[in-house]
Formats: C-alpha cells, structure tokens, sequence
C-alpha cells in the first residue's frame, strides 16, 4: 500500500490516523508492524525529502537571501511548505485585538508536519513533570507517570537515533546504557559558556537531539525493539541502513536529504509503507470523526483538497493527531445527537488549558570571541550544548518567585552569513569600506544569544473554541484563541532575562538585544500542548491515560492535545512516546475484541 | 456529525486574520521622509510551496525595478561600501546590486518599506553629488565618493540638514552587507567556513581553545 488519493481507498480500515507528523507517524510505525491496516489523513500535499531538501544552497541562490516572508515564514530554505502563522484560506481568529492576548498558531500542511522542520531537540520529561501539582500544589497531575513512559522514551530514542549524555541531574533523566548516541564536540561559545557558567553554579551539558552522530546499529536495534518478529526486524533494519549520519553540515531546519535527523518522513513513514499496511491520503483536510449510532466511532469525514469534495474513510478505530489545535478543532466540530457539544466537550473542556513555551532571549557581544581563527562550526545542525532547569531545590524551599523550569538553548555563533548585516551601526560605528569587511570580520562569532524554553502553567485565560461566524474555505468553523500569560511566567521571563545577561557579564561582554516584550506572544515557541487534557476521571478530563476518549472507547488522541502540563523539555519526544504506548495499547485491546 | 447524515458546504471567504496584509496602498510615504512617490509593486509572490531545489537569481521570481540611473548610483555606492581589497572583491562583481533590485522590488511588506526608503535615497544621493560637485555620484572621484560619504556614514554626529541621508545610507548598506555576506566570497570575507560535508566534527583548534582557556570537554 502507498500514497494514494481518496478514490484509491479501501472501503474499511482497522485505523483511520489523522495527521502525519511525531504522533501519526508514531502511531503509523507501531500499528502497521503489529500488522493493523492503517489509512493516514494528511490535510497538507505529499513530501518527499531526499529529492526536496534545499541541503547546500547559500543565500545568495534563493530569493530575498532566504530571510523570512508572508510565504515562506522562516525563509525560503527552511522545510516547512505550505505552513507558517497563517495558511490561506484557513483562517483563525482572536477573541481579544491586544497584541499580548494573541495566539499564533502554527500549521504546517504538508506529510510530516511540523517534523520536516523542527530543531530535534528531544528531552524527556522527569518524573517531576508528571506530577507537578502533587509538588506544587498548581496545574494538574498526569494519571500516569514517568515509569509508565519510561520504556517507550527508550523506545523511541533507539529507533529514531537521540545523540546526548547522561548527567544523572535532577529531573533529567539519563537514557539506558548504549542507547544514546555519541554527543558532538562543544563549540568555542558553548565551551566558553560552560567554563564561566561553573561560576555561577549552572550546569551545561550536552543537549539530547535526533539526529544520527554516527549510523545506527541496524543490526540489532531492530531485535531489541521487536523480539521474535525477523519481517519487521527486516523492514525495520533495511530502514535504518537508509540513513546516513550527520555530515556536520547545513541547517536542520532545512530538513535532511540524507536522513540524518529525525523527521517523520524519512524514519516513520517509509518503514510503515514498508509493511505494506498503510495507505496515506495527502491533502485530505479532516473535519469530523464520523460517529455510529452505537456512540462508537465510524471513520473521519473529509475535504479532498484536490476536488473540493467531502469524502469518507470508514475505520475500526480513529486516531487523531492532527496537532492540538487541530485536534480541539475536530473535536468541537464532531457535532451530532450523542454529543450535540462536539465530542468529549460534555464537561466543556475541549480546548480548555492550551499551553506553549515560555520564551525570552538575551543577545550580547563577547570580546574574548573576537578575531577568532577562522574555524568551521556548523557541527550537527543546531545545539549542541544545554542548561537544564537547575533549580528544582531553590522552588522546593520557597526562593523563586515562580513554581517551574526553563531550560537555556544557545544561538549558534560563527552560522551561515548573509540575509543580515553581520555588523550593526552600534558595532560598526559608521564604518564603510574596507574598514567595514575588518570590522564584520572581527566581530563576527562574537555575538551569542540565549533563549529560555520555560513552563507554563495552565490558566483559564488560555483555551480556544469555535468561532461562532468564521469559517475556512470548506465552509469549516475555525478556532477562536484566547490567551494571557499569569505572573508564573512574567517572573520567570524576567528570571531567565538577568540570568543570561549574567552570563555575558561573566564571559566579560556586553549586553546588546533584548526584546521589548519581556515574553514571547503565546504560539511563537509553537510547543502548542493541551486542549483535551488525559486525566484520572472522566468528569474532570477529555480522555484517560492510554489518551482514549472518555466518550468514545475507540477513539484516542496521540498529539499532544491530552498533555496536562507542558513541562520545559520539548513536547515532541513524548508525543512520539505516548503515541507507541498509546498503539501498544490499541493492538492489545484489538486482540482482546475491546473496541 | 453522526453516521449517514450529510453536511452542506458553505463557501465562506471572509478574510479574517490580516497580520501579513500587503502594503497596497497607490502611493507611498517614505520612511525617511522622502517626499517622493514610489512606483507600486503588484508582482506576486513566490508562494507557499516554491520549487526548493533550484538554484535562482534575482527577477527569476518578479520583475526589478532599478533604470539604468539608479543601477548606476547602486553599483558605485555598493562599491564605496565593499570595494576590492585584502578582503575579498567588490560587491558589483558578486551581483550586490542585482540582490538589492531584487530586495526592494519584492512584494512582501518589509521589503516594500525598504523600497520607499531606498528609491528616493538614491534621488537624493544624486541630488547632493549634483550640488556639491556637479556630477552624477558615479562620475565623482574616490576622494569626492567619500567626502560625501563621511558625511553621512554615522563615524561623526550627522547633521540635521544630513539625516535623511544618513538614515538612507546606514539601510543601504546594511542591505548591501546582508547580500555580500551571503556569497563565497562574503564567506570568506568574513571567516565563515562551512556549509560542505565532512566526515568528523572535530571542534574547535587547539589555538582556538588555547585562546579561550577553555577545554574540549566532550570527549
């Protein structure tokens, strides 16, 4: 089975997937090795990235010095396709016009989504970030834990490839023995950070990424993950042997033509094609999971985006991981006499709790950087160093004027150049000519950034719902955002703010960009989690620990709409998690004939 | 929806969201307060989804904008700002001007923002060459390029009856600069080494760490 259109489909499935990104293909890969067949809903066009990757191009080969646009929104090279803050003709709304209370939501229509173009960071979250209210007394508690996960994190690092270390720091988890591969060199900044962070008693480490630093062990890693099964250890194996490790160049936002990093498309899908269990219908824009007069789920109604039409894929189970907006928005538009409230939203709670990162970032100019020998650092195509949250004691007693982390991500220092003057007027002092080209070359690599990725905690300012008039080009109801950062995040934005220009005065530099807004907009960070939170009790949750619905049993959510709290590690590692289990668990009700 | 029933489709195109709104307005305010009107730009776009994986060059996507005059002024101000030196070549011979016509003749709002700052900018540049020594900017000589150009660059206070220059001279070469430094030879300029395969990622050199008293702590 392969990429077909919606013509070409069978007339039932065992599950209908919607969405193509860390959760569907998660839950593509698990289901169609157990043998399920699959049909995956992908509202973008099909994506192909070996031949589509723009690997090697400088600036000066693409339109406007590949800087950001209305079209393409972080510049020409960069994966996403069709996708960004805005999509034409699928339009969202804000409940509120001040600028603070807007929600940018960010789609990507095209397979894979959001993985073609992310920055692979891959973190687990420690047990604390399962429990936060138990600790703190704020937010919501998951009714599963880090044990629960802790197997499908290990999982998932060996079948995607996670580079990293073990530093045994609190609420950090190390990974098993042998399953990370080898962390890249520091660069001469993160180096320098490390050193003068010591000072200050912050830990830098090796960031936790995915993207192959050396070939993956196609060997035995296909053994480990599926015991007593030589055909999927086959597919599996013969997968992994595609992909060649980082050649320590170009941008992994560009995605990877070679397969080094993770995206859906290049480590989820192929393996999945492979079984021949799985049929992917792009630009089959979802809008409704068809509901039987049992209360149980039919199949999902769609827009074939080619003809306009509505089409339907009729299937035992329905899995939506269409994104947690997106998710919400199915959920809410999945009307019918069983739950004239859309599904799951009897207790109102669809689109209740949605939560981002929280982001701020300090830049500064580092004189002991300047003049530097000249020395490639493009290394693995993003971070390589980190600072975990550091201060998990400090909250405990009561020293900080908010309740959870953020962890530091660092901006590369000697990058591609060009698409932006390299030497500011500050800097530059009128300089023109050749005293120009002598001063860029002095200051360039001597510029660093920091940017925290914090927690926020859910608050009832943060939801979306349907708006009541607007509608996309299908004649769809769109999602109406509603968004207020509380003090916890104000007063860790201004936390994180003086700790980093701590770290340029340590490092003896100057403090030079710090953005007016102490906070990022809600949505710029696009870790968009909840909206249809997982929870102990069906009263007080959208859907239980195995992220089935509460309403209807075969039904389940495997993006990161179910997420109770978003923890500052990275959501997409856990999406990928949670969507294994979450199939492990679907396969074995299957048996059973639960659902 | 439940099973067997069926939706009606309702067209709604209602324009909604506007936070990427073009700039359509039929004349234009320069930022700088120029008072010239700047001619519209109505091409579209690249689009959503542009073909990836060619390799492209300016007025491969919407026409350019620059006559033969303004053409003129750019190349010889782009080399005032980048000439040939120890540093690399001169920005007209890595198609400086040509990424700046294709910048300022874009249709997307921050480059129609430079467009109303830089076309008028070069007026006046010409407009000043003219009155201080009755030549076009290009015919002027080295010393005669600078002295006007020291003028306006920012390494001295600006003077009042001189801001709109020098408000237009520090856009224009930082545009120049975002270009030059996208090529090879920018590259180089600059001690940026990169973007080709290798097999190992080795670190920084021994004299770079030495330098920063700093250690390869990632064994």
């Amino acid at each position: 089975m392969p990429i077909i259109t919606s013509s070409q489909t069978q007339p039932e499935y065992d599950v209908a997937i919607v969405g193509s990104g860390a959760g569907g293909g998660q839950m593509a890969f698990t289901l169609t090795m157990a043998g399920l067949k699959c049909v995956m809903l992908e509202a973008g066009r099909s994506y192909v990235p070996e031949t589509q990757t723009a690997m090697f191009h400088r600036p000066e080969h693409v339109p406007l010095l590949n800087t950001p646009t209305p079209d393409k929104h972080m510049g020409f090279t960069d994966a996403t396709v069709d996708g960004g803050w805005e999509v034409p003709g699928e339009p969202y709304t804000q409940a509120s016009n001040k600028d603070e209370e807007k929600f940018w939501w960010w789609r990507a229509r095209m397979l894979g989504g959001r993985t073609n173009h992310w920055g692979r960071m891959s973190l687990r979250n420690g047990p604390l970030d399962f429990k936060p209210r138990s600790r703190d007394g704020l937010g919501f508690d998951w009714p599963i834990g880090y044990d629960d996960v802790e197997p499908y994190y290990t999982k998932v690092e060996m079948l995607i490839g996670v580079f990293g270390t073990n530093e045994g720091l609190e609420n950090t988890p190390n990974s098993p023995a042998g399953v990370l591969l080898p962390a890249p060199k520091g660069r001469a900044s993160e180096l320098l950070l490390q050193k003068h962070a010591k000072k200050l008693n912050i830990p830098v480490i090796s960031i936790h990424r995915a993207v192959l630093t050396r070939p993956l062990d196609a060997d035995n890693i296909p053994a480990k993950l599926f015991p007593n099964n030589p055909k999927v250890q086959k597919i599996v194996g013969d997968s992994m042997r595609m992909r060649a490790p980082c050649f320590w160049a170009t941008d992994c936002h560009r995605g990877c033509a070679i397969r080094a990093n993770y995206q859906s498309t290049t480590v989820h899908l192929p393996p999945a094609l492979a079984t021949g269990n799985l049929d992917i219908v792009p630009n089959a824009h979802a809008r409704e999971v068809i509901l039987g007069k049992d209360g149980k789920a039919k199949g999902v109604l769609y827009i074939d985006k080619t003809t306009g039409d509505e089409e339907r894929v009729k299937a035992k189970v329905v899995v939506l991981a269409a994104s947690s907006g997106e998710t919400v928005r199915l959920l809410l538009n999945s009307k019918s006499a069983h739950f004239p409230q859309g599904i799951g939203n009897g207790n109102g709670l669809v689109g209740k709790y949605v939560m981002d990162s929280v982001g701020t970032s300090v830049g500064g100019q580092v004189p002991i950087l300047e003049n530097l020998p000249p020395h490639n650092e493009d290394g693995a195509g993003g971070p390589h160093f980190y600072i975990p949250w550091w201060q998990y004691q400090e909250q405990l007693k009561g020293k900080l004027d908010f309740a959870r982390g953020y962890h530091v991500e660092f901006n590369g220092t000697r990058g591609m150049p060009g698409g932006r003057n390299p030497l500011s007027d500050e800097l530059g002092k009128g300089a023109y000519g050749t005293k120009f080209k002598e001063e860029a070359r002095r200051y360039y690599g001597s510029n660093v950034g920091y940017t925290c990725r914090g927690e926020q905690i859910p608050n009832d300012d943060c939801f979306a719902e349907l708006d009541p008039e607007v509608k996309d080009k299908w004649g769809i109801p769109v999602l109406r955002w509603h968004w207020k950062w509380s003090d916890q995040e104000r007063n860790m934005a201004a936390h994180a703010a003086k700790t980093f220009t701590a770290f340029i005065e340590t490092m003896g530099g100057t403090v030079r960009a710090q953005k007016k807004a102490a906070i990022e907009n809600g949505g710029r960070v696009i870790h968009e989690v909840g909206g249809a939170l997982m929870g102990a009790e069906a009263k007080k949750s959208v859907c239980n620990g195995w992220n089935q619905t509460w309403d209807v049993k075969n039904l389940f959510l495997s993006d990161a709409a179910p997420f109770p709290s978003n923890a500052d590690k990275n959501p997409t590692l856990t999406i990928m998690a949670l969507a294994w289990r979450t199939g492990d668990y679907i396969i074995e009700q299957a048996k059973k004939g639960e659902l | 929806m439940t099973e067997g029933e069926t939706t009606a489709l309702r067209l709604d195109r209602r324009q909604v969201l506007k936070w990427f709104a073009a700039t359509a307005a039929s004349t234009q305010l320069s930022e700088f307060g120029f008072a010239a009107a700047v001619p519209v730009v109505t091409a579209k776009g690249y689009g959503t989804d542009p073909e990836l994986m060619k390799i492209y060059k300016p007025g491969d996507f919407w026409p350019l904008t620059f006559t033969a005059e303004q053409r003129k002024t750019v190349v010889a101000l782009a080399d005032v700002m980048f000439p040939e030196d120890h540093l690399g070549p001169a920005a007209s011979t890595l198609r400086v001007p040509d990424y700046m016509d294709e910048w300022i003749s874009a249709p997307y709002p921050i480059q129609q923002k430079d467009r109303a700052a830089l076309l008028p900018g070069l007026q006046w540049i010409e407009g000043e060459a003219k009155k201080r020594f009755n030549a076009d900017f290009a015919s002027l000589s080295e010393a005669q390029k600078h002295a006007l150009c020291d003028d306006i660059c920012g390494a001295a206070p600006v003077k009042a009856e001189l801001k709109k220059g020098g408000a237009f001279f520090s856009k224009f070469r930082s545009l120049a600069a975002s270009a030059y430094y996208g090529t090879e030879a920018g590259w180089k300029a600059l001690g940026y080494v990169g973007n080709i395969s290798l097999p190992t990622f080795d670190g920084p050199p021994p004299e770079v760490l030495a330098k920063l008293g700093v250690e390869q702590t990632v064994k």
